[in-house]
């Protein structure tokens, strides 16, 4: 099956912001505007996140949410500060295709069973944020920290082992960003990726540090992601989303073509 | 307002466009006529997934669409559209409970055309078995199955895919006369889906998908009834092609 190009919007209050490891968030403009210009350019899914939502411990703004649903005929995950099946249903509601799951969950794993077995494991993803942690000289081998709120809590959880346990609470797919990667336009955490893909039976969906075409075919072909998912370099026009698979496809690589209108 | 008869006021799930401004209510009531959506599309609103894209592709082609639990308003469509994302018994459940099944049923029987779209194509066989073993409409013999376990890809299949006429050659004249008359072969479809159907009739398979080396139906039918697996109001232009020429169908 053809690999998937995501575009990512991440909204705080009215806007699409990013930042870089999820701090010093810049605003990028208007929500539906953005899915509309990445839906034209041939995006094959769309990713919105309310990220500060868990943070301030409310619900998102559905009528936002539900004003970027309008503006596509693709797919589309949602999520921020789900804590209920109720949470999952506003969501869906509100135009959402899937729901990624993360802060909550953490602490409260049944979540991820009950939603599983109200919505199916295909509609249900697993946000998981993951923060290097001992990683220095004479500290071991690298692990990962699953980190909340949009990337700024501790959750005290070991990352891969968290994806374990939620693969087996029945996730059908992970969306797996890397904190210190974020927002850097450097290339993914291929060694993340790699610890993940090593066991990861669902649909993987790397995110953070999307830097150009051959950024993409690295994490598809070499760390056998399934999706990637991009933000910064979309945000600030280094690439659109046809001008990255036309990179992918001349690293052999076939996208979905967009029939044009 | 209140010396209006009970009948004359519309259903809380009808449409907007059947809802008269409040304050505006016609007290002829000749006018209750013209407000019955008797050319209307009903999506069928039972409690699992999303209906907004579904409601908002079918609203392209056609002016009257609208989502409801009620039966009057199910018995009054001119089509019906069975969405839905989940799982097999919650599906069957929310139609149940709402008193829906034999609704969907006799609609189905009456020829009204039926367009089921994951879930809801799933629900046009005879039953699903996911956690558990639950009947379904029955429209078509047959069941949906868990996928099997496949060589090189994972599950849930999701993402896009392409769709095909059947290989057995059954179909002579392809997809003419369905929704998908005019897709070209292999067409891109947005499928997101654990489980697959499986109609005992191989003239029921009106195309297919292959997946990790397994080939199986992503659009099925009989007559008026038509279910597709991927969801054609995710997959783009080439998707909401299906939905209007549905819509065209139900006209």
């Amino acid at each position: 099956m053809k690999p998937r190009i995501i575009a990512r919007l991440d909204i705080k209050g009215p806007n699409v912001v990013k930042g870089i490891h999820t701090e010093g968030l810049r605003v990028i403009g208007k929500p539906s505007d953005l899915a509309r210009k990445y839906y034209q350019q041939g995006a094959d899914e769309l990713v919105v996140m309310d990220i500060v939502a868990s943070l301030y411990g409310r619900s998102p703004d559905f009528d936002l949410m539900r004003s970027v649903a309008d503006e596509l005929f693709i797919p589309l995950t949602m999520g921020g500060g789900i804590q209920s099946v109720q949470d999952i249903n506003n969501f869906l509601r509100a135009g959402a295709d899937k729901v990624a799951i993360n802060t909550y969950a953490t602490r409260h794993p049944e979540l991820i069973s009950e939603a599983v077995k109200q919505f199916g494991s295909q509609c249900i993803v697993l946000s998981v944020e993951a923060k290097r942690t001992g990683s220095g000289p004479g500290s071991g081998p690298v692990r990962w920290e699953a980190y909340t709120d949009g990337g700024r809590e501790h959750s005290g959880l070991d990352a891969i082992e968290w994806i374990k346990k939620a693969l087996d609470l029945g996730v059908g797919e992970v969306l797996l960003t890397s904190v210190d990667f974020d927002g850097t336009r450097k290339g993914f955490d291929m060694e993340l990726l790699a610890a993940v893909a090593a066991f990861a039976q669902v649909p993987l969906v790397i995110h953070g540090g999307a830097k150009d075409p051959k950024s993409l075919t690295q994490a598809l072909k070499d760390g056998h992601a399934d999706a990637v998912c991009c933000a910064s370099i979309l945000h600030y026009d280094e690439w659109t989303v046809e001008n990255l698979k036309k990179g992918l496809e001349a690293d052999g690589i076939p996208t979905r073509h967009v029939p044009s209108p | 307002m209140a010396s209006l008869p009970d009948t004359f006021l519309a259903p809380k799930t009808w449409g907007q466009a059947y809802l008269p401004a409040s304050g505006q209510v016609c007290p002829l009531p000749s006018i209750k006529l013209l407000l019955l959506p008797m050319s209307s599309i009903v999506i069928i609103d039972y409690g699992v997934g999303n209906i907004h894209s579904a409601m908002k592709g079918l609203k392209r082609f056609a002016s009257d669409v609208v989502l409801s639990e009620d039966p009057a308003v199910i018995r009054a469509a001119s089509a019906l559209v069975l969405p839905g994302q989940g799982a097999f018994e919650a599906g069957m459940e929310g139609l149940r409970k709402r008193g829906l099944i034999d609704e969907v049923k006799n609609a189905g029987k009456s020829g009204k055309p039926i367009l089921g779209i994951c879930l809801g194509a799933q629900l046009l066989l005879e039953r699903g078995h996911e956690f558990g073993d639950w009947e379904g409409l029955g429209f078509m013999q047959g069941e949906v199955v868990r996928f099997p376990a496949l060589k090189n890809e994972k599950t849930p299949h999701m993402g896009w895919n392409s769709i095909h006429t059947p290989a057995a050659g059954l179909r002579p004249a392809g997809w003419k006369g369905t929704p998908l008359e005019g897709l070209k072969e292999g067409s891109e479809m947005y499928f997101i889906h654990s489980y697959i159907l499986q109609p005992k009739n191989p003239e029921h398979v009106i195309a297919e998908t292959t997946y990790g080396g397994l080939t199986f139906p992503s659009v099925i039918g009989t007559g008026n009834i038509i279910g597709c697996q991927f969801h054609p109001e995710k997959s783009g232009e080439t998707g909401l092609q299906i939905l209007k020429q549905f819509v065209e169908m139900a006209a």
